[in-house]
């Protein structure tokens, strides 16, 4: 009888471990913020999980921004669809990838003539406590050493610049 | 009724913008269009000075600047002329003080305004948005720039290409400046990288140009093809909801269908709330979609009178929260939301960022 107590005791508590530290995974948003930038239809996973990291470590919410090229004829506000569709492709990879990480993003598509341009408003818009930017590399996009330049020399407050290595693309969904 | 805007954009000076322009407009005088010369920038060049013959210039005004006497485009004398095609060189340019405006699209846009179709040019690197860009690769800063929306809002943008090397031979050749500025012009800007560099930029718009049009395009023929769908995403200003915007625009494109976004905000939204709603108003208009803003209490109630008023045909929403302490008593959000919305089809988004492929 008393063995059966204890036994059901004992499951009651895992039972209720099982809930607590399953709350303590639950993803919640952060005030700190991370934003990184990213462009074309490749996204290198190292540097995705570089930022991951660097957001789980500091239980900041990252901020993937899709640099989207505006053609000069549409003004800059206009509906894109086509950008639309390759970004969120990668915002739903990018999404999955951060639920397994446990770490909170809000996704953003960032317009503008060219990525510097769609940088800078960005720039203007966006909430960030830092910048993770990736690097160019021979097998997957990334901003271009001028535009990290000019990144470091006009972004306020602090940017990490990643250099991934040469590793597969992020696979859309 | 507005004219018909047609830019010649070039790369850098000398590809021959204004030579194509005076050649169009010949073209449309020869088929009995009443054509004027609103502006001309000759640069000296024989070339363009041989085309522009024999038609009909309107006279620049001569305008004193700080003890300089220039000459400038005489807007009124243009619109008292009334032409049905109207030349004007050098779309950038900016006007001596004292004028009707300040920048030469400004007076271009009041002759569109008035009815007359207008043929300018301009040069890749005087648009607003590459200025930096174009700083950076060439070394110089142009001054003269343009707000994108003007070629943005053009009618017909046509590329005049030249390959560098052919500029260069050009510019050697005295075609483009008078003899003494050679050296310096092949020294400084008329460098071969610059060039290329300019040209890929300029290549690169007008490609997305036509892109742009081919996909302004698309989506009426679209609607044609499914008339009367109209979808509704029900989200709340959270990050998380974006997932069901995404899913919501892709059913919408699939259907060829209008996209409404519906807010529905508590009656003090914190400055979190607020910054999302700003967020989702930029995603709605890079998606075309309507993004509404609404406040109340209920969120049923607010959606079900936004779904009627809008004649949305589907809504579509995230899975409800799970409900807790009395509340569990109640109808749950989605029976509430199918009871108020008969014959409007009610879509729960599944949250698949957790799931691994």
């Amino acid at each position: 009888m008393i063995e059966a107590l204890l036994g059901g005791l004992v499951g009651v508590v895992a039972a209720l471990l099982l809930v607590l530290v399953r709350r303590r995974r639950a993803v919640t948003p952060s005030k700190r913020r991370i934003l990184f930038p990213y462009v074309g239809t490749q996204l290198s996973p190292a540097a995705l999980d570089a930022a991951l990291r660097n957001a789980r470590v500091e239980h900041a919410t990252l901020v993937p921004a899709y640099l989207a090229p505006v053609p000069l004829t549409l003004p800059l506000d206009a509906p894109i669809p086509g950008q639309c569709t390759r970004a969120f492709e990668l915002q739903e990879a990018i999404e999955r990838r951060a639920a397994a990480a446990g770490v909170a993003v809000d996704e953003r598509i960032g317009p503008g003539r060219t990525v510097r341009h769609a940088l800078r408003q960005l720039l203007e818009q966006e909430r960030y406590d830092r910048i993770v930017v990736a690097a160019a590399t021979a097998h997957s996009d990334g901003l271009s050493a001028a535009d990290v330049a000019w990144l470091l020399e006009h972004a306020p407050g602090e940017v990490v610049v990643l250099r991934p290595a040469n590793d597969a693309a992020l696979a859309p969904v | 009724m507005t004219g018909h805007h047609k830019v010649f954009l070039g790369m850098a000076a000398g590809v021959g913008k204004t030579f194509r322009m005076l050649a169009e407009g010949r073209g449309e005088r020869d088929a009995g269009r009443d054509v004027v010369i609103g502006y001309l920038e000759p640069h000296g060049r024989a070339e363009t000075e041989a085309q522009a013959a024999g038609l009909e210039q309107i006279p620049p005004r001569t305008v004193r600047h700080r003890d300089v006497a220039v000459r400038e485009l005489d807007l009124p004398a243009v619109l008292v002329r009334a032409p049905a095609v109207c030349l004007i060189d050098e779309l950038a340019h900016t006007n001596a003080p004292g004028l009707e405006h300040g920048k030469r699209y400004e007076d271009v846009a009041d002759v569109l305004a008035a009815g007359i179709d207008v043929f300018s040019t301009v040069n890749v690197q005087h648009l607003e948005s590459l200025n930096d860009q174009v700083a950076e690769l060439t070394g110089v800063r142009v001054r003269e720039t343009f707000p994108d929306r003007v070629l943005a809002g053009a009618d017909e943008v046509v590329l005049v290409d030249l390959t560098p090397a052919a500029l260069i031979e050009r510019l050697r050749a005295g075609k483009v400046y008078a003899a003494e500025r050679v050296p310096a012009a092949l020294n400084g800007f008329f460098r071969v990288e610059n060039l290329e560099a300019l040209r890929e930029i300029a290549l690169r718009q007008v490609a997305e140009d036509v892109e742009a049009r081919r996909q302004r395009e698309l989506p009426s023929r679209r609607l044609d093809r499914a008339v009367g769908e109209r979808l509704l995403a029900l989200v709340s200003p959270h990050p998380e909801a974006q997932r069901i915007v995404r899913r919501a625009w892709r059913s919408a494109q699939r259907l060829g269908a209008e996209l409404d976004v519906l807010i529905v905000l508590g009656p003090s939204p914190s400055a979190a709330e607020r910054e999302q709603v700003g967020a989702f108003r930029r995603l709605g208009a890079l998606l075309g979609a309507h993004v509404l803003v609404e406040q109340g209490e209920d969120v049923v109630a607010v959606a079900a009178r936004v779904a009627r008023e809008r004649r949305s045909t589907y809504v579509l929403m995230g899975a409800p929260a799970p409900r807790r302490g009395l509340r569990r008593l109640g109808e749950p959000l989605t029976d509430r939301l199918l009871r108020a919305l008969p014959g409007v089809d009610v879509r729960i988004v599944a949250d698949r960022s957790g799931c691994e492929r």
